[in-house]
Protein backbone atom coordinates (compact mmCIF):
# COMPACT_ATOMS: atom_id res chain seq x y z
CA UNK A 1 0.00 0.00 0.00
CA UNK A 2 1.30 3.32 -0.46
CA UNK A 3 1.69 6.29 1.95
CA UNK A 4 -1.44 8.79 2.37
CA UNK A 5 -1.55 11.72 0.34
CA UNK A 6 -1.11 14.37 2.31
CA UNK A 7 -3.74 16.57 0.95
CA UNK A 8 -6.10 18.45 3.19
CA UNK A 9 -5.28 21.34 5.18
CA UNK A 10 -4.08 21.16 9.13
CA UNK A 11 -6.90 23.40 11.13
CA UNK A 12 -5.19 23.51 14.08
CA UNK A 13 -7.64 20.53 15.42
CA UNK A 14 -5.50 18.28 17.83
CA UNK A 15 -7.15 14.65 15.92
CA UNK A 16 -4.68 13.05 14.14
CA UNK A 17 -5.55 10.39 11.68
CA UNK A 18 -3.28 7.66 11.31
CA UNK A 19 -3.51 4.40 9.11
CA UNK A 20 -1.65 1.53 9.06
CA UNK A 21 -0.65 0.59 5.52
CA UNK A 22 0.77 -3.05 6.27
CA UNK A 23 -2.89 -3.76 7.56
CA UNK A 24 -5.11 -1.77 5.30
CA UNK A 25 -6.97 -4.04 2.76
CA UNK A 26 -9.10 -0.80 0.70
CA UNK A 27 -11.95 -2.04 1.27
CA UNK A 28 -13.56 0.75 1.99
CA UNK A 29 -15.17 0.54 5.14
CA UNK A 30 -13.95 3.53 6.60
CA UNK A 31 -15.31 5.64 2.83
CA UNK A 32 -18.80 4.88 3.52
CA UNK A 33 -18.63 5.91 7.41
CA UNK A 34 -15.74 9.19 7.01
CA UNK A 35 -16.37 10.43 3.11
CA UNK A 36 -14.15 13.57 3.97
CA UNK A 37 -11.57 12.03 5.30
CA UNK A 38 -10.90 8.92 3.96
CA UNK A 39 -11.29 8.24 -0.34
CA UNK A 40 -10.56 4.68 -1.76
CA UNK A 41 -9.74 5.85 -5.27
CA UNK A 42 -10.05 3.90 -8.88
CA UNK A 43 -6.68 2.49 -8.57
CA UNK A 44 -7.88 0.79 -5.33
CA UNK A 45 -5.74 2.70 -2.67
CA UNK A 46 -6.83 4.25 -0.13
CA UNK A 47 -5.84 8.05 0.37
CA UNK A 48 -6.39 10.27 3.86
CA UNK A 49 -7.78 13.42 2.75
CA UNK A 50 -7.13 15.25 6.19
CA UNK A 51 -4.83 13.44 8.34
CA UNK A 52 -5.75 16.46 10.76
CA UNK A 53 -9.50 16.55 10.53
CA UNK A 54 -11.91 19.59 12.20
CA UNK A 55 -13.43 18.42 15.27
CA UNK A 56 -16.94 18.28 13.79
CA UNK A 57 -16.01 14.90 12.23
CA UNK A 58 -14.55 13.50 14.91
CA UNK A 59 -17.53 11.37 15.71
CA UNK A 60 -17.51 9.93 12.40
CA UNK A 61 -13.93 9.30 11.89
CA UNK A 62 -14.04 7.29 15.51
CA UNK A 63 -16.71 5.65 14.06
CA UNK A 64 -14.51 4.63 11.15
CA UNK A 65 -11.98 3.37 13.38
CA UNK A 66 -14.14 1.25 15.05
CA UNK A 67 -15.61 0.08 12.24
CA UNK A 68 -11.96 -0.82 10.15
CA UNK A 69 -12.44 -4.48 9.52
CA UNK A 70 -8.61 -4.76 10.10
CA UNK A 71 -8.53 -2.03 12.36
CA UNK A 72 -5.96 -0.26 10.74
CA UNK A 73 -7.07 3.24 11.24
CA UNK A 74 -6.03 5.09 14.97
CA UNK A 75 -7.00 8.66 15.68
CA UNK A 76 -4.43 10.06 17.97
CA UNK A 77 -5.39 12.93 20.44
CA UNK B 1 -28.53 -7.65 43.91
CA UNK B 2 -29.35 -7.65 40.96
CA UNK B 3 -28.63 -10.72 38.49
CA UNK B 4 -25.99 -10.46 35.62
CA UNK B 5 -26.65 -10.08 31.78
CA UNK B 6 -25.26 -13.12 30.59
CA UNK B 7 -23.79 -13.28 26.87
CA UNK B 8 -23.24 -16.80 25.67
CA UNK B 9 -20.37 -16.66 23.23
CA UNK B 10 -17.20 -14.18 23.31
CA UNK B 11 -16.35 -13.88 19.15
CA UNK B 12 -17.84 -10.65 17.30
CA UNK B 13 -21.26 -11.06 18.50
CA UNK B 14 -21.18 -11.48 22.01
CA UNK B 15 -18.32 -8.54 22.81
CA UNK B 16 -19.85 -6.19 20.65
CA UNK B 17 -23.51 -6.45 22.54
CA UNK B 18 -21.08 -6.39 25.84
CA UNK B 19 -19.69 -3.05 24.34
CA UNK B 20 -23.06 -1.85 23.25
CA UNK B 21 -23.98 -1.99 27.14
CA UNK B 22 -21.28 -0.79 28.35
CA UNK B 23 -21.43 2.45 25.76
CA UNK B 24 -25.34 2.43 27.02
CA UNK B 25 -24.37 2.86 30.77
CA UNK B 26 -25.01 -0.36 31.97
CA UNK B 27 -22.92 -0.55 34.88
CA UNK B 28 -24.21 -4.11 36.35
CA UNK B 29 -22.13 -7.37 36.07
CA UNK B 30 -21.80 -8.60 32.52
CA UNK B 31 -21.04 -12.56 32.41
CA UNK B 32 -19.35 -14.07 29.16
CA UNK B 33 -19.70 -16.95 28.61
CA UNK B 34 -17.51 -19.10 26.06
CA UNK B 35 -16.99 -22.66 25.13
CA UNK B 36 -13.64 -22.83 24.03
CA UNK B 37 -10.60 -22.93 26.04
CA UNK B 38 -9.33 -19.64 24.10
CA UNK B 39 -10.76 -16.22 23.60
CA UNK B 40 -11.84 -16.61 19.49
CA UNK B 41 -9.37 -15.53 17.19
CA UNK B 42 -10.91 -13.32 14.15
CA UNK B 43 -11.66 -15.80 11.66
CA UNK B 44 -11.83 -14.29 8.17
CA UNK B 45 -7.90 -14.80 8.07
CA UNK B 46 -8.52 -18.32 9.02
CA UNK B 47 -9.19 -19.14 5.55
CA UNK B 48 -6.75 -16.68 3.93
CA UNK B 49 -3.61 -15.23 5.79
CA UNK B 50 -2.90 -17.26 8.64
CA UNK B 51 -3.57 -20.53 6.48
CA UNK B 52 -0.98 -18.63 3.41
CA UNK B 53 1.19 -18.63 6.51
CA UNK B 54 1.36 -14.12 5.63
CA UNK B 55 -0.05 -13.37 9.29
CA UNK B 56 0.90 -14.53 12.93
CA UNK B 57 -1.82 -16.55 14.71
CA UNK B 58 -1.37 -14.16 17.70
CA UNK B 59 -2.14 -11.33 14.99
CA UNK B 60 -5.35 -12.64 14.43
CA UNK B 61 -7.24 -10.85 17.09
CA UNK B 62 -10.98 -9.73 17.25
CA UNK B 63 -11.23 -5.66 17.28
CA UNK B 64 -12.73 -5.84 20.41
CA UNK B 65 -9.95 -8.18 22.39
CA UNK B 66 -7.95 -4.94 22.51
CA UNK B 67 -10.48 -3.44 24.58
CA UNK B 68 -11.36 -6.92 27.07
CA UNK B 69 -10.72 -5.23 30.34
CA UNK B 70 -11.96 -1.39 29.31
CA UNK B 71 -15.50 -3.98 28.98
CA UNK B 72 -15.02 -5.49 32.64
CA UNK B 73 -16.85 -8.44 31.62
CA UNK B 74 -16.69 -11.61 33.65
CA UNK B 75 -15.09 -13.93 30.56
CA UNK B 76 -15.19 -17.48 31.03
CA UNK B 77 -13.40 -19.54 28.98
CA UNK B 78 -13.95 -23.12 28.38
CA UNK B 79 -17.82 -22.66 30.08
CA UNK B 80 -19.87 -24.33 27.69
CA UNK B 81 -23.38 -23.70 28.09
CA UNK B 82 -25.36 -27.05 28.30
CA UNK B 83 -29.18 -25.65 28.82
CA UNK B 84 -31.24 -22.50 28.99
CA UNK B 85 -34.97 -21.74 30.75
CA UNK B 86 -36.59 -19.04 29.43
CA UNK B 87 -39.37 -18.50 31.83
CA UNK B 88 -36.71 -18.61 34.94
CA UNK B 89 -33.74 -17.54 33.06
CA UNK B 90 -32.24 -19.98 34.30
CA UNK B 91 -28.21 -21.52 32.62
CA UNK B 92 -26.93 -24.98 33.37
CA UNK B 93 -23.13 -25.38 32.15
CA UNK B 94 -22.04 -28.79 31.08
CA UNK B 95 -20.12 -29.50 34.00
CA UNK B 96 -23.48 -28.68 35.77
CA UNK B 97 -23.09 -24.82 37.33
CA UNK B 98 -25.59 -22.46 37.07
CA UNK B 99 -25.38 -18.91 36.35
CA UNK B 100 -28.97 -17.02 37.08
CA UNK B 101 -29.41 -14.19 34.33
CA UNK B 102 -31.50 -10.80 34.26
CA UNK B 103 -30.95 -10.88 30.48
CA UNK B 104 -29.12 -13.36 28.13
CA UNK B 105 -27.80 -12.60 24.78
CA UNK B 106 -27.46 -15.53 22.04
CA UNK B 107 -24.24 -14.88 20.12
CA UNK B 108 -23.03 -18.92 19.72
CA UNK B 109 -22.26 -18.68 16.05
CA UNK B 110 -22.27 -21.57 14.18
CA UNK B 111 -20.64 -24.84 13.41
CA UNK B 112 -19.11 -26.45 10.06
CA UNK B 113 -21.65 -29.31 8.96
CA UNK B 114 -19.32 -32.02 8.45
CA UNK B 115 -19.74 -35.46 6.05
CA UNK B 116 -20.83 -38.50 7.29
CA UNK B 117 -19.00 -41.38 7.99
CA UNK B 118 -15.66 -42.01 10.78
CA UNK B 119 -13.41 -39.15 10.99
CA UNK B 120 -10.21 -39.22 9.25
CA UNK B 121 -6.88 -37.53 9.42
CA UNK B 122 -6.91 -35.24 6.91
CA UNK B 123 -10.03 -34.22 6.65
CA UNK B 124 -10.84 -30.94 7.59
CA UNK B 125 -13.09 -27.79 8.40
CA UNK B 126 -12.45 -24.10 8.93
CA UNK B 127 -13.76 -22.66 11.86
CA UNK B 128 -11.67 -22.13 14.64
CA UNK B 129 -7.95 -21.13 15.33
CA UNK B 130 -7.09 -24.79 16.08
CA UNK B 131 -8.96 -26.10 12.74
CA UNK B 132 -6.78 -23.46 10.35
CA UNK B 133 -3.59 -24.58 11.81
CA UNK B 134 -4.26 -28.38 11.65
CA UNK B 135 -5.10 -27.92 8.14
CA UNK B 136 -2.04 -25.89 7.44
CA UNK B 137 0.49 -28.71 9.22
CA UNK B 138 -1.23 -31.40 6.83
CA UNK B 139 -0.61 -28.77 3.95
CA UNK B 140 2.86 -28.19 5.26
CA UNK B 141 4.12 -31.95 4.53
CA UNK B 142 3.07 -31.49 0.99
CA UNK B 143 -0.13 -33.22 -0.15
CA UNK B 144 -0.07 -34.10 -3.95
CA UNK B 145 -3.67 -32.65 -4.19
CA UNK B 146 -6.49 -30.99 -2.22
CA UNK B 147 -9.68 -31.63 -2.33
CA UNK B 148 -12.62 -28.78 -1.26
CA UNK B 149 -15.85 -29.68 -1.02
CA UNK B 150 -17.76 -26.94 -1.70
CA UNK B 151 -17.58 -23.71 -3.43
CA UNK B 152 -19.13 -21.14 -0.90
CA UNK B 153 -17.07 -18.34 0.45
CA UNK B 154 -14.88 -20.31 2.67
CA UNK B 155 -14.25 -23.13 0.39
CA UNK B 156 -13.60 -20.95 -2.49
CA UNK B 157 -11.13 -18.93 -0.49
CA UNK B 158 -9.00 -22.19 1.03
CA UNK B 159 -9.22 -23.42 -2.55
CA UNK B 160 -6.88 -20.09 -3.45
CA UNK B 161 -5.09 -20.02 -0.40
CA UNK B 162 -3.62 -24.12 -1.13
CA UNK B 163 -3.18 -22.44 -5.13
CA UNK B 164 -1.38 -19.99 -3.90
CA UNK B 165 0.89 -22.15 -1.51
CA UNK B 166 1.39 -24.25 -4.98
CA UNK B 167 -0.65 -27.19 -4.13
CA UNK B 168 -2.72 -28.88 -6.91
CA UNK B 169 -6.24 -27.92 -5.96
CA UNK B 170 -9.83 -29.76 -6.84
CA UNK B 171 -12.89 -27.80 -6.00
CA UNK B 172 -16.19 -29.99 -5.92
CA UNK B 173 -19.41 -28.03 -5.78
CA UNK B 174 -22.97 -29.97 -5.76
CA UNK B 175 -24.42 -27.48 -7.58
CA UNK B 176 -24.34 -26.15 -11.46
CA UNK B 177 -22.12 -23.02 -9.75
CA UNK B 178 -20.50 -22.39 -6.95
CA UNK B 179 -23.34 -20.21 -4.56
CA UNK B 180 -26.46 -20.68 -6.49
CA UNK B 181 -28.86 -20.81 -3.74
CA UNK B 182 -27.87 -17.66 -2.62
CA UNK B 183 -26.56 -15.50 -5.37
CA UNK B 184 -27.70 -15.64 -9.33
CA UNK B 185 -25.57 -17.80 -11.42
CA UNK B 186 -23.73 -15.22 -13.07
CA UNK B 187 -21.82 -14.56 -10.17
CA UNK B 188 -21.16 -18.32 -9.22
CA UNK B 189 -19.91 -19.35 -12.59
CA UNK B 190 -17.66 -16.08 -12.32
CA UNK B 191 -15.99 -17.43 -9.11
CA UNK B 192 -15.66 -21.13 -11.12
CA UNK B 193 -13.72 -18.90 -14.44
CA UNK B 194 -11.69 -17.43 -11.74
CA UNK B 195 -10.63 -20.62 -10.22
CA UNK B 196 -9.95 -22.05 -13.49
CA UNK B 197 -8.08 -19.28 -14.54
CA UNK B 198 -5.93 -20.13 -11.50
CA UNK B 199 -4.87 -23.87 -12.28
CA UNK B 200 -7.99 -25.23 -9.77
CA UNK B 201 -9.79 -28.21 -11.26
CA UNK B 202 -13.31 -26.99 -10.69
CA UNK B 203 -15.87 -29.95 -10.81
CA UNK B 204 -19.41 -28.91 -11.16
CA UNK B 205 -23.00 -30.54 -10.77
CA UNK B 206 -21.27 -33.55 -9.03
CA UNK B 207 -21.87 -35.01 -5.57
CA UNK B 208 -19.52 -36.68 -3.03
CA UNK B 209 -20.43 -40.77 -2.42
CA UNK B 210 -17.83 -40.81 0.48
CA UNK B 211 -14.34 -40.78 0.93
CA UNK B 212 -11.77 -43.69 0.56
CA UNK B 213 -8.93 -44.29 3.77
CA UNK B 214 -5.96 -45.36 3.70
CA UNK B 215 -5.78 -46.98 7.63
CA UNK B 216 -7.52 -44.02 9.26
CA UNK B 217 -5.85 -41.45 6.72
CA UNK B 218 -7.96 -39.95 3.50
CA UNK B 219 -6.48 -41.17 0.73
CA UNK B 220 -9.15 -40.01 -1.72
CA UNK B 221 -13.09 -38.79 -2.57
CA UNK B 222 -15.19 -40.81 -4.22
CA UNK B 223 -17.49 -38.89 -6.05
CA UNK B 224 -21.20 -40.05 -7.25
CA UNK B 225 -20.68 -40.77 -10.72
CA UNK B 226 -17.95 -43.37 -9.60
CA UNK B 227 -14.85 -41.28 -10.40
CA UNK B 228 -12.75 -41.18 -7.41
CA UNK B 229 -10.24 -38.17 -6.84
CA UNK B 230 -7.11 -39.27 -4.93
CA UNK B 231 -6.31 -36.72 -2.31
CA UNK B 232 -4.42 -36.26 1.12
CA UNK B 233 -6.05 -33.72 2.53
CA UNK B 234 -9.56 -32.82 1.97
CA UNK B 235 -11.45 -29.95 3.44
CA UNK B 236 -15.21 -29.61 4.06
CA UNK B 237 -16.89 -26.56 3.51
CA UNK B 238 -20.46 -27.42 2.99
CA UNK B 239 -22.22 -24.57 5.07
CA UNK B 240 -22.73 -24.00 8.65
CA UNK B 241 -25.37 -24.76 11.17
CA UNK B 242 -26.72 -22.43 13.80
CA UNK B 243 -25.10 -23.69 17.36
CA UNK B 244 -28.70 -23.70 18.78
CA UNK B 245 -28.43 -26.91 20.65
CA UNK B 246 -28.63 -25.65 24.38
CA UNK B 247 -31.33 -23.92 23.11
CA UNK B 248 -33.29 -27.27 22.19
CA UNK B 249 -35.99 -27.22 25.18
CA UNK B 250 -35.54 -23.85 26.58
CA UNK B 251 -38.56 -21.89 24.72
CA UNK B 252 -36.60 -19.48 22.90
CA UNK B 253 -37.81 -19.91 19.48
CA UNK B 254 -36.20 -21.67 17.02
CA UNK B 255 -36.47 -22.09 13.24
CA UNK B 256 -33.85 -20.99 11.07
CA UNK B 257 -31.29 -20.36 14.08
CA UNK B 258 -33.14 -18.16 17.01
CA UNK B 259 -36.24 -16.52 15.71
CA UNK B 260 -35.84 -12.55 16.50
CA UNK B 261 -38.29 -9.97 15.99
CA UNK B 262 -37.21 -6.46 14.27
CA UNK B 263 -35.40 -5.49 17.56
CA UNK B 264 -33.49 -8.66 17.73
CA UNK B 265 -35.77 -9.55 20.55
CA UNK B 266 -35.76 -13.76 21.19
CA UNK B 267 -38.08 -13.77 24.19
CA UNK B 268 -38.01 -11.45 27.09
CA UNK B 269 -35.25 -10.72 28.24
CA UNK B 270 -33.39 -12.28 25.61
CA UNK B 271 -31.63 -11.15 22.61
CA UNK B 272 -29.65 -12.58 19.80
CA UNK B 273 -27.10 -11.56 17.42
CA UNK B 274 -24.63 -12.81 14.30
CA UNK B 275 -24.73 -15.81 12.76
CA UNK B 276 -26.91 -17.73 15.18
CA UNK B 277 -29.73 -14.93 15.14
CA UNK B 278 -32.49 -14.94 12.52
CA UNK B 279 -34.54 -11.66 12.51
CA UNK B 280 -36.82 -9.65 10.54
CA UNK B 281 -34.82 -6.71 8.42
CA UNK B 282 -37.00 -4.15 8.14
CA UNK B 283 -34.76 -2.15 5.43
CA UNK B 284 -35.64 -5.24 3.40
CA UNK B 285 -38.73 -6.31 4.67
CA UNK B 286 -37.56 -9.91 5.04
CA UNK B 287 -35.89 -12.16 7.89
CA UNK B 288 -32.61 -13.28 7.22
CA UNK B 289 -29.95 -14.99 8.92
CA UNK B 290 -26.24 -13.72 7.86
CA UNK B 291 -23.36 -14.87 8.11
CA UNK B 292 -20.94 -12.35 7.87
CA UNK B 293 -17.93 -10.58 9.90
CA UNK B 294 -19.85 -7.01 9.59
CA UNK B 295 -23.34 -7.35 10.58
CA UNK B 296 -22.14 -9.44 13.87
CA UNK B 297 -20.88 -6.66 15.17
CA UNK B 298 -23.65 -4.17 14.10
CA UNK B 299 -26.07 -6.96 15.33
CA UNK B 300 -24.33 -7.43 18.76
CA UNK B 301 -24.57 -3.52 19.04
CA UNK B 302 -27.91 -3.53 18.06
CA UNK B 303 -29.01 -6.61 20.83
CA UNK B 304 -26.86 -5.07 23.27
CA UNK B 305 -29.23 -1.90 23.22
CA UNK B 306 -32.29 -4.03 22.90
CA UNK B 307 -31.76 -5.45 26.33
CA UNK B 308 -31.21 -2.02 27.59
CA UNK B 309 -34.69 -0.82 26.37
CA UNK B 310 -35.97 -3.15 28.46
CA UNK B 311 -40.08 -3.64 28.37
CA UNK B 312 -39.87 -1.01 26.17
CA UNK B 313 -40.48 -1.05 22.63
CA UNK B 314 -36.89 -1.36 21.58
CA UNK B 315 -35.31 -0.37 18.08
CA UNK B 316 -35.52 -1.78 14.81
CA UNK B 317 -32.24 -2.72 13.67
CA UNK B 318 -32.82 -2.04 10.03
CA UNK B 319 -29.46 -2.83 7.86
CA UNK B 320 -27.39 -3.24 4.82
CA UNK B 321 -25.19 -6.04 5.17
CA UNK B 322 -21.62 -5.95 3.76
CA UNK B 323 -19.18 -8.40 3.54
CA UNK B 324 -16.04 -9.18 1.51
CA UNK B 325 -13.99 -12.71 0.03
CA UNK B 326 -10.43 -12.31 -0.44
CA UNK B 327 -9.53 -14.79 -3.25
CA UNK B 328 -6.11 -14.69 -5.33
CA UNK B 329 -5.36 -11.14 -5.80
CA UNK B 330 -9.24 -10.12 -6.01
CA UNK B 331 -11.29 -8.66 -3.53
CA UNK B 332 -14.98 -9.55 -3.61
CA UNK B 333 -17.40 -7.54 -1.52
CA UNK B 334 -20.67 -7.37 -1.75
CA UNK B 335 -23.67 -4.56 0.15
CA UNK B 336 -27.09 -6.14 0.38
CA UNK B 337 -29.43 -9.19 0.47
CA UNK B 338 -30.40 -10.64 -3.22
CA UNK B 339 -31.59 -14.05 -4.14
CA UNK B 340 -31.03 -16.22 -6.91
CA UNK B 341 -33.34 -14.96 -8.82
CA UNK B 342 -32.80 -11.07 -9.17
CA UNK B 343 -31.58 -9.80 -12.09
CA UNK B 344 -27.89 -9.23 -12.61
CA UNK B 345 -26.85 -5.44 -14.06
CA UNK B 346 -23.00 -4.83 -15.05
CA UNK B 347 -22.37 -1.63 -14.00
CA UNK B 348 -18.94 -1.02 -14.32
CA UNK B 349 -15.98 -3.24 -16.17
CA UNK B 350 -16.67 -6.68 -17.07
CA UNK B 351 -16.83 -10.66 -15.89
CA UNK B 352 -14.01 -10.71 -18.36
CA UNK B 353 -11.34 -8.05 -16.85
CA UNK B 354 -12.45 -10.19 -13.77
CA UNK B 355 -12.88 -6.23 -12.22
CA UNK B 356 -16.92 -5.30 -12.42
CA UNK B 357 -19.48 -4.00 -10.00
CA UNK B 358 -22.51 -5.74 -10.43
CA UNK B 359 -26.04 -4.70 -9.08
CA UNK B 360 -28.96 -6.89 -8.54
CA UNK B 361 -32.44 -6.06 -9.48
CA UNK B 362 -36.11 -7.20 -8.34
CA UNK B 363 -38.91 -5.22 -9.69
CA UNK B 364 -38.21 -1.45 -8.68
CA UNK B 365 -35.51 -2.65 -5.97
CA UNK B 366 -31.87 -2.77 -6.10
CA UNK B 367 -31.13 -5.73 -3.69
CA UNK B 368 -27.82 -5.42 -3.84
CA UNK B 369 -24.69 -4.63 -5.31
CA UNK B 370 -21.06 -6.79 -5.62
CA UNK B 371 -18.39 -5.58 -6.86
CA UNK B 372 -14.53 -7.26 -7.56
CA UNK B 373 -11.83 -4.87 -6.80
CA UNK B 374 -14.23 -2.40 -7.03
CA UNK B 375 -14.56 -1.46 -3.15
CA UNK B 376 -15.76 2.28 -3.76
CA UNK B 377 -18.18 1.39 -6.25
CA UNK B 378 -19.88 -1.10 -3.38
CA UNK B 379 -19.97 1.19 -0.55
CA UNK B 380 -20.92 4.25 -2.23
CA UNK B 381 -23.70 1.96 -3.53
CA UNK B 382 -24.60 0.61 0.13
CA UNK B 383 -24.77 4.21 1.08
CA UNK B 384 -27.24 4.97 -1.41
CA UNK B 385 -28.57 1.24 -0.19
CA UNK B 386 -28.75 2.38 3.31
CA UNK B 387 -31.00 5.35 2.23
CA UNK B 388 -33.57 2.92 0.53
CA UNK B 389 -33.28 0.44 -2.16
CA UNK B 390 -34.68 2.10 -5.36
CA UNK B 391 -33.62 0.97 -7.92
CA UNK B 392 -33.71 4.47 -10.06
CA UNK B 393 -30.39 5.80 -7.92
CA UNK B 394 -28.71 2.93 -8.15
CA UNK B 395 -28.40 3.02 -11.77
CA UNK B 396 -27.75 7.00 -11.36
CA UNK B 397 -24.79 6.59 -9.52
CA UNK B 398 -22.98 4.29 -12.33
CA UNK B 399 -24.28 6.51 -15.01
C1 LIG C 1 -12.74 -19.29 7.94
C2 LIG C 1 -13.74 -18.15 7.97
C3 LIG C 1 -13.55 -17.05 7.14
C4 LIG C 1 -14.47 -15.99 7.14
N1 LIG C 1 -14.25 -14.94 6.32
C5 LIG C 1 -15.13 -13.91 6.29
C6 LIG C 1 -14.93 -12.80 5.44
O1 LIG C 1 -13.96 -12.73 4.68
N2 LIG C 1 -15.85 -11.79 5.45
C7 LIG C 1 -16.94 -11.84 6.24
O2 LIG C 1 -17.76 -10.90 6.21
N3 LIG C 1 -17.16 -12.87 7.08
C8 LIG C 1 -16.28 -13.91 7.12
N4 LIG C 1 -16.49 -14.97 7.98
C9 LIG C 1 -17.72 -14.99 8.82
C10 LIG C 1 -17.55 -14.35 10.20
O3 LIG C 1 -16.32 -14.67 10.77
C11 LIG C 1 -18.71 -14.81 11.08
O4 LIG C 1 -19.88 -14.32 10.50
C12 LIG C 1 -18.57 -14.35 12.53
O5 LIG C 1 -17.49 -14.98 13.14
C13 LIG C 1 -19.84 -14.60 13.31
O6 LIG C 1 -19.67 -14.17 14.63
P1 LIG C 1 -20.61 -14.68 15.81
O7 LIG C 1 -20.21 -13.90 17.00
O8 LIG C 1 -22.01 -14.67 15.36
O9 LIG C 1 -20.29 -16.24 16.01
P2 LIG C 1 -18.98 -17.12 16.04
O10 LIG C 1 -17.81 -16.38 15.52
O11 LIG C 1 -19.34 -18.40 15.38
O12 LIG C 1 -18.73 -17.38 17.58
C14 LIG C 1 -19.65 -18.05 18.40
C15 LIG C 1 -18.93 -18.47 19.66
O13 LIG C 1 -19.86 -19.10 20.53
C16 LIG C 1 -19.25 -20.18 21.16
N5 LIG C 1 -20.27 -21.17 21.55
C17 LIG C 1 -21.04 -21.93 20.74
N6 LIG C 1 -21.87 -22.72 21.46
C18 LIG C 1 -21.61 -22.44 22.75
C19 LIG C 1 -22.15 -22.92 23.98
N7 LIG C 1 -23.13 -23.85 24.00
N8 LIG C 1 -21.67 -22.44 25.15
C20 LIG C 1 -20.67 -21.48 25.13
N9 LIG C 1 -20.14 -20.99 24.01
C21 LIG C 1 -20.60 -21.46 22.83
C22 LIG C 1 -18.30 -20.73 20.13
O14 LIG C 1 -17.24 -21.45 20.74
C23 LIG C 1 -17.84 -19.48 19.41
O15 LIG C 1 -16.62 -18.99 19.90
C24 LIG C 1 -15.59 -16.05 8.00
C25 LIG C 1 -15.78 -17.16 8.83
C26 LIG C 1 -14.88 -18.20 8.83
C27 LIG C 1 -15.10 -19.39 9.72
S1 LIG D 1 -11.80 0.46 6.50
FE1 LIG D 1 -9.73 -0.02 7.19
S2 LIG D 1 -9.00 -1.60 5.81
FE2 LIG D 1 -10.79 -0.65 4.85
S3 LIG D 1 -9.94 0.96 3.54
FE3 LIG D 1 -10.45 1.90 5.49
S4 LIG D 1 -8.53 1.75 6.66
FE4 LIG D 1 -8.32 0.34 4.96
Amino acid sequence: MQPPSPTGEPRGAEMKVVVNFDLCESNAVCMGIAPEVFEVRDDDFLYVLQEEPPEELREQVTEAARRCPKQAITVED
Amino acid sequence: MVDPVVVVGASLGGLSAVDALRAGGHDGDVVVLEAADELPSDRPPLSKQVLAGTMEPAAARQPLAARLEELRADVRLGFRVESFDVATRRIRGADGTELQASGVVVATGAAPRRLPGPELAGVHVVRTMDDCLALKADLDRGPDRVVVVGAGFIGAEVAATCRELGLEVTLLEGAPAPMVRVLPVEVGSFVADLHRSHGVDVRLGVGVDGLEADGDRVSGVRLADGTLVPAQVVVVGIGVVPSTDWLTDSGVPLGNGVTCDETCLAAPGVVAAGDVAEWLNPHFGERMRVEQWEHAIEQGAAAGRRLLAGDGPGEPFASVPWFWSDQYDRKLQMAGRPSATDEVHVLEGSFAEQRFAVAFRRGDRCTGVLGVNRPRHVVQARMRLVESLDWAPIEELFS
